[in-house]
Parts: structure tokens; sequence; C-alpha cells
């Protein structure tokens, strides 16, 4: 501990000197553009996020009005689209690429670099107690791959045979091959490339996360003491460095098959006619590498949000978060069973079934830890006295949907089920409502509950409170029925279902859900205007802990400076869930230990 | 027109909601921060009351609405299939109790717990009793789930009984593509660089196996209570056998052949009665995305009794004589397996 303290001294001085709000040594370009302050690189993420979210939602509009209405034509699609809107329809080749553009951009730019960008960045130095990152330069370099990656994957959408579109996944020989689909041109390109990028800018800032959150923490933060934030924001970053590489690695292999002439993952194909050259690869391969990284991924997306919900319920129920070592260590079980379990979204591949055997042990294994964190979230709002605040909102609602989406993981963790279940929209309404919408819930609880810590202003709160009931109540209205659609087989990623005897059913379903999307995607453009509105015309925060929270962020000055503490940075000597305690209504860390407290 | 009728709405729908929620946060600074945030704690916990009941009673109305549309009533058409549908029951009413316990006490604690004056909250750090509970029931549960799901995974990739119909399914860039071993009972040798013309499947007519196989497209006939093996492939990128009423799925991979059987239990004419829509067919549908005719990619499965099986098993020519009519022999009728044996045979 002493040379973290001293690190920390050292801090002080240079910290404070480059600060000085005041004095204006920074230009607007290094505050804003260039800046190493990790305040302003997780607000650049995040509003990075947000612009990347109205795209990929606006995206599933889209779409969702092709299998809404799949018989009419809209003639503004045209004048939108170009010729991918041919007559006011979209045609098949643009709406699979639309569809894969979704998925890559929410889940990878959206709930990864939005959500654990922006909160690993914005409230690792504030709540460990720290100056900045353990590296500032790396720090503001991973924004910049990301937004390097933004640019590219945005430019793809432009090219003339269009972004890629052989789904998120890009399995190959799909993703390999021009000759089988026009996205597989020079959008699949860019889309590797994008990628790449976006996986050094993962692996700078995970590197970061953890080396901050190790070293820097302030005298008397013990690992132990740590806000669960923190933790579930340690374990993404483990999960991002070790798992992002294998994707890598992958993709590169992907670029060698196109453009090279390799074999990785090609083997007797004959497309268009043609007859390839390709020997002894196999597409599989690519399969067990894009999960390695991509289940892994989905904890990613979800660890963060866990953590936000947790220390958002504890602070508005003013009770200590329950079982606060047990949510570490369900969090752990989570992050190293992640690397286990990748092989569940392959069981129809003809996969050994042995080998298939424990797959399903061990994914079913993960309901577990999920159970003990959902009952001991229960707990935490049993007999607490809590205040609604649009952030305990989403930190409930997330509760909600992680129980609704997490319970249908059992159906399709469980192999002979998933046969059945497997790529239809069952799994489209689980892994939406557990990833997704907790995903965004989680971010949404964070948005509301940091808002004035990041901008000294409050976001409306009738505001909230609408984009919040909208969302809630549409995105169950949405995804709820899906679950019947999928038990009836109906695969996803189907352009016109009328064709289909089994599946032509839904149609008057599938309608409603779309109709439902669009009100759902006008809550959000409420969020967004509510966010901007707040930024600059959003009431002011006038006290320094405005939640009454116990964690050190609400220690810093109301808009902290680089460096975040005037003084010294303040020493610890308590956990962050010391609410209700002795009659108390909470503690702040930052007290010391009183001669009489209750020992728990 | 209406196009602009209905930006402007919205645009006016969003001016009003903003109008509101500026005006409510003045009244609050008005009214005393305290008391306007103590008012709208009540909504909304009254909200999130309501919400569960509401939603509760939208699962159950979802639920009669949907249970008609899904594949539960008219029951799985293979033996395995429902087995899984009694797993599918089993899965659901646990999680399904689950479900509702957790949703109730998480909407009810909020409503019950909302801020109040009198009360102050429970300090309640952890309590290893409780947390162990909750450790090991969902263990033993999911114990049963996993033993009872494993039974069935292994019974269902297991080797396809000997006396299995042999049927070999070859996906492409979008269609299906079926291939019938002939009398002899052996699928003649394949070779992905003999894909030519006619020979779309590239088999190797140097075998003397293929000679009497048998290949159709789009509409593939099995015999019902039977067991039937499909030989999986794909030409050009990964598809997937999607068989929904026999609850079975296997991937189509390029370069990998794979397998998967089941035996149907009832006649595509059974089912139209089971499932009351006279139009009922068995589907196969390409359940691994494919390109932009993914969704068109259908292929139609007619279940029959063993006779009509045979009788038109026995109408349809071998491939080799399609693509080489030539050598077709001068016959009036091929419909005997006993005279098409020896032919394959003598070649």
């Amino acid at each position: 501990m002493s040379t973290t303290v001293i690190l920390q001294e050292s801090d002080v001085q240079v910290g404070y000197d480059t600060h000085q709000e005041h004095s204006h040594h920074e230009s607007f370009i290094t505050k804003y553009v260039f800046s190493q302050d990790h305040k302003m690189i997780g607000k650049q993420f995040l509003i990075t996020g947000m612009i990347w979210a109205i795209i990929g939602g606006f995206f599933s509009v889209i779409f969702r009005l092709q299998l809404g209405y799949p018989e009419s034509t809209f003639p503004w699609l045209e004048d939108l689209l170009g010729h991918w809107a041919k007559g006011g329809k979209l045609q098949p080749e643009f709406y699979y690429a639309l569809v894969t553009m979704h998925g890559t951009i929410l889940v990878f730019f959206v709930l990864t670099a939005g959500l654990s960008g922006t909160f690993a960045n914005f409230l690792i130095p504030l709540q460990i107690g720290a100056r900045d990152m353990a590296s500032p330069l790396l720090n503001m370099l991973s924004y910049w791959f990301f937004f390097s990656a933004s640019i590219v994957m945005m430019s793809s959408l432009f090219v003339q045979t269009g972004p890629a579109s052989g789904g998120w996944t890009i399995y190959p020989p799909l993703s390999a091959l021009g000759d089988a689909s026009s996205g597989s041109k020079i959008g699949m390109d860019l889309w590797l490339a994008s990628m790449a990028m976006f996986i050094v800018s993962q692996l700078l800032a995970g590197l970061n996360y953890i080396s901050t959150i190790l070293n820097l923490r302030t005298k008397g933060m013990s690992m132990t003491r740590m806000p669960l934030t923190i933790w579930a924001l340690f374990f993404t970053a483990v999960l991002g460095v070790l798992s992002f590489p294998v994707l890598l690695s992958g993709a590169i292999l992907l670029l060698f098959d196109r453009n090279l002439g390799t074999s990785f993952f090609l083997s007797d194909i004959v497309v268009n006619g043609k007859i390839l050259p390709n020997e002894g690869g196999s597409a599989i391969l690519f399969q067990h590498l894009f999960w390695f990284l991509g289940h892994p991924e989905v904890y990613i997306i979800i660890l963060p949000a866990m953590g936000i919900s947790s220390e958002v319920l504890s602070v508005n129920s003013r009770k200590p978060i329950f079982g606060y070592m047990a949510m570490v260590g369900s969090l752990f079980a989570i992050a190293i069973l992640a690397f286990l379990v990748w092989a569940h979204h392959m069981f129809v591949t003809g996969l050994n079934p042995f080998l298939g055997a424990f797959f399903v042990l061990l994914t079913l294994l993960i309901a577990v830890p999920s159970a003990i964190k959902v009952f001991n979230w229960l707990t935490t709002l049993w007999r607490g006295n809590i205040r609604f605040t649009p952030a305990m909102l989403y930190a409930i609602g997330f509760v909600s949907m992680f129980i609704s989406g997490g319970l249908t993981g059992i159906f399709l963790g469980n192999s002979s089920l998933d046969i059945h279940l497997h790529d239809t929209y069952f799994i489209i309404a689980h892994f939406h409502i557990v990833m997704g919408v907790a995903g965004f819930f989680g971010m949404y609880a964070g948005v509301y509950h940091w808002f004035p810590k990041m901008y000294g202003r409050f976001l409306n709160n009738t505001m909230g409170y609408i984009h919040f009931w909208v969302t809630l109540i549409g995105a169950y209205l949405i995804f709820w029925p899906m679950h019947y659609e999928g038990l009836a087989g109906m695969p996803r990623r189907y352009y016109d279902f009328s064709g289909w005897e089994s599946f032509k059913m839904f149609a008057g379903l599938n309608q409603f859900i779309s109709f439902i999307s669009i009100l759902v995607f006008a809550a959000q453009l409420l969020f967004v205007f509510n966010f901007v509105y707040s930024i600059f015309k959003g009431r002011k925060v006038t006290t320094q802990n405005p939640w009454k929270a116990n964690t050190l962020e609400w220690t810093t000055p109301i808009r902290p400076g680089h460096g975040n503490w005037e003084g010294e940075i303040p020493e610890v000597y308590r956990g962050a869930y010391d609410y209700g305690k002795d009659g108390r209504d909470f503690i702040p860390q930052t007290e010391q230990i009183g001669e009489n407290e209750s020992h728990h | 027109m209406t196009q602009i009728l209905l930006i402007a709405i919205v645009v006016m729908i969003f001016v009003v909601i903003f109008q509101i929620s500026k005006a409510s946060e003045y009244v609050s600074v008005l009214k005393g921060e305290d008391k306007a945030r103590k008012q709208t704690n009540k909504i909304n916990a009254f909200l999130l009351i309501s919400f569960l009941i509401v939603g509760l009673i939208g699962v159950w109305w979802c639920n009669d609405m949907f249970y008609s549309k899904t594949l539960f009533p008219m029951g799985a058409a293979s033996e395995m299939g429902q087995k899984i549908d009694l797993m599918l029951y089993i899965t659901i009413a646990v999680t399904g109790v689950v479900f509702v316990i957790t949703q109730i006490l998480l909407f009810w604690f909020a409503f019950k717990y909302q801020e109040n004056d009198d009360r102050k909250a429970y300090y309640f750090p952890h309590n290893t009793k409780l947390e162990l509970l909750w450790t090991t029931v969902p263990a033993i549960f999911l114990t049963v789930l996993v033993v009872f799901g494993l039974k069935y995974w292994f019974k269902m990739t297991s080797d396809a009984p000997k006396d299995a119909v042999l049927v070999e399914v070859t996906g492409h860039q979008f269609g299906w593509e079926f291939r019938y071993p002939g009398p002899d009972g052996i699928l003649g040798k394949k070779d992905y660089k003999l894909t030519k013309g006619a020979n779309s499947l590239g088999v190797d007519f140097k075998d003397p196996a293929s000679l009497d196989d048998i290949h159709v497209g789009v509409t593939m006939h099995i015999p019902v209570n039977r067991p039937i093996k499909f030989v999986i492939n794909a030409q050009d990128v990964i598809h997937d056998v999607g068989l929904v009423h026999f609850r079975m799925k296997m991937d189509a991979v390029p370069g990998i052949p794979t397998t998967l059987w089941f035996t149907p239990l009832y006649t595509t004419e059974e089912m139209k009665v089971r499932s009351g829509n006279p139009n009922f067919v068995y589907e196969i549908s390409c359940d691994q995305i494919c390109g932009k005719g993914h969704f068109s990619m259908r292929g139609v499965i007619v279940v029959e009794s063993d006779a009509d099986y045979k009788k038109w098993l026995a109408s349809q020519q071998p491939e080799y004589y399609t693509i080489f009519p030539d050598k077709k022999p001068k016959m009036d009728t091929l419909d005997s397996t006993a005279k098409s044996a020896p032919l394959s045979a003598k070649l």
C-alpha cells in the first residue's frame, strides 16, 4: 500500500498543475478533443455511443417496417436509401445489411464501448480515489482508436455493394466469399478493419482499467472496500483483455481467406457455379474463435450494468447492498464461467455430443451466481426506504429484465431444447431482454445517476420518468410475445414470412411489434433531447452529494477539474455501503470508524 | 401530405412533453423540492405495483392469445420431439414459478418499502444462511434439468438405427436437394470438383453405387413410423436444416458432413387433421443466415405410409439416367427394384 500512496502524492502535483481550470492552460483541443482527462474521455465514449445507438436503433426501425408491413411500400424509404429500397420497398440484401449493422453497432459500439467505455473511464478514478487513469495517454488513444473504428464502420455504409450483411457473427464461408453475398465484398473488409481497430481500443482501455484499479487506489481503499461498480468494471476489463485478442486472430485469418487465398475456414465450396480450390479448412473453427470472444462479450455488456444497478439500488434503498462479498464472488464466478461456455452457441453445428454435454453443464452453472445476484438485489430492496429517482427505476427495471431474460437462458443452455429453439425468435427475445434491454437499463441507470457529476446539472426528472415507463412497457410488449414465435420455430433473420405455411400466422403480431418498436425508439429520442438540453439548461446541482451517497466521487467539487480533488485525495476508512447503519442514513467512506460503531 | 402531418403531430407531442417537464420542474422548485419528490415517489410506487398487476395479467392474456399458434397444441410429429415438448413444459413450469415469484417480490418490495418518513431503512448487510439457501436451491433444480436434458441430448445425437431410411440433404443458395441411395442402400461417392452442369451435386458416376441413386429437389418423401437418417451437406455457405415439427435442427457445413435422425409419427395427411389446417405441410426452413435469399430457402417433406413411399420411390428415375439419357435401357418402366439392382451391378 505504501507505494500506492507515494504514487498518489506525486500525482497531486502533476494532476493539479495541469488542472487549474480557471487559469485556462488547456486549449479547446486539449480539453474537449484530445483530452487526457478520464472524465472527458468517458463523456466522449458516452456521446459517441449515443450517436451510434440512434443509428443502430433507427436501422432496427427500418427493418421492423419490412417485418411488420411486408406488403406495403414506403416511398420515403427510397428517398432515404436510394436503390437499396427500390420503389419504397427494402431489398433483401439491404435488409440483411441492416440486421447485421444493427447487431454490430449495438453489441460492440454501444453496449461495449458506450457502456463500459463510459463508466469505466468516468467512475474508476473517481470511485477509487485517483487523480486519473494509470496512463491517460493510452486512455486517450483508446478513445481515438474507437473513433477511427467508428469512422471505418460508418464508411462501410456508403460503399456501393453495401456494408457487411452476413449477420453480426460473420460466419464464413458467407462472410469470406464475395460471390456468395454482395455484403461480403468490400463492406466485409471494412467491417474487419473496423473491428481490428475496435479491439485495439478495447485492449488499451482494458489494460489501463486493470492497472488503475490494482495500483492507484487511495489510502485505505482495499479491494474489499471498493464499490461494486468498480468490481464489475474490473472483471469486465479482464474479460475483454483475455477474449478480444481471440476475435482479432479470427478476423485476421478471415482477412487472409478473403484476400490471400488461404483456406483456414474454407473447404469444398461451389459458389455461383465456381469451383473453389480451397480444401481442408473448417468453417466451424471460426465459430469457436468467434464465440470464445462472443460469449464473454455478453458478460462484458452485462457486468457493468450489474455493477451500476447494484450501486444505484443500494443508494436509493438507503440500505447496504445485501451480501457484498457474495456479490463480488458471483461476479468472479460469472467471469470465470464466461470463458467456458462458448460452444453453447454451437449445439447444432454437429459438435461432439460428449463435448456438448460439458458445455450444457457449465452453461447452466452460470444460473447459480446469477440467481444469487437476483436474490441479493431483492433483499437489498426489502425493508428499505426507497426513493424512485429515474436511475432507481432503471435499476429496478434492470433486475426485472435480467430475471425475464435470464430464465429463458435455462431453456437455451440445455442442448436438447436448444435444438428446437436455436436461431428462432426465442433466442432473439432472450438476448434482447437479458443483454440488450438489461444492458441499456444499466446504462440509463448510470447516466441518470452520474449525470450531475458529469455536467453539474440534473437531467429533467419528468422526461426521465416518461422515458422509463415507455421504455419498460414497450420493451416487454416487443420482446415478450417473441417467445411464442420462437416456440413455434419461427426462424430469425427472415426478410419475409409470407411464403411459409408454418410461420405466416404471426403476421399480425409482427405488425404489432413493429408499431411498438417505433414508439420505443421515439422515447429514446426524448432521452437524447433531455440529455443535450440538460447539459446546457438543466437544473444546476447545488450540493456536493445530491444522492446522499457514500462513494468517493461525491467528495469532489460539484464540477471536478482535471485531477478530481482540489486538495489531497481523501482517505478511506470503510466500505461503500454503510447505509442505515446504527440509525444513520449514510456514512461516507471517508468517515473514520466511530468508537462505538457496531461491527457487522 | 400525411407524412408532414404525421411529423407535425410527433413534434407537437414532443413539445408538449417538454413543456410539461419544464413546468413540473418549476413547480417542484416552488413547492419545495422535498415535497415534490415525495409526491412523484408515491406516483412511481403506484405505477410499479400497477405494472406488476397489469403485467402479470398481460402475460396470461398473451399466453391465451398465442399458445394456440405455437406447436404445442398439434404436438410434436416425432418420437423424440414429444419428449422435447415434455421437457419444454417442465422447464416452462419451473422457470415460470421462479419468474412469477421474483417479479412479484421485486415490484411488491419496491411498492411496500417506498420512502416514508416514519420508517428507517433496516441495516441488513448479509446473512450467510439466506445466501447459502439461494445458492443451493437453484443448483438442485438446475441439476435436475441438466440430467434430463443430457439424457435426451445423448439420445438425439446417438447413431441412427441400422434400418433407418437414408436421405442425403444438400443445401445451396437458396434451395435444398435430396438424394436417395436407391436399391443398393449406398449413396454414391461425391467430389465437389465434379459439380458441373446437370451434375449439380458433384456425384462421381465412376462409383457403381451412384448409378441407382435418386436425386430430387424441393420436395422430399419419407415413410411414417420408420427412423429417418439425414446426411447433411452444404455446397457454398453454411445452411441449417430446420425441422420445426420434428423438433430437429442441424447445420449444413461445406466440407464437413453432419447427420441427424428422427422417427416421424404422423403422415402429412394426419397432421392436416391434428393441426386443423388443411394446407399443412412439413417444411424445411434454413435456420442459418446464408445470403439474400435465406428467407426463401424452403423445402417440403411429404410423410406418407410405407406403401405410398415405396410407390413414390419406384416412380423415380435414377439421376444417372437423367444426366446420361442415352445410357438408359429401353424399358417402359423402371418401377421394379429387382430390375434396377442387377443393372447397377452390371455397370
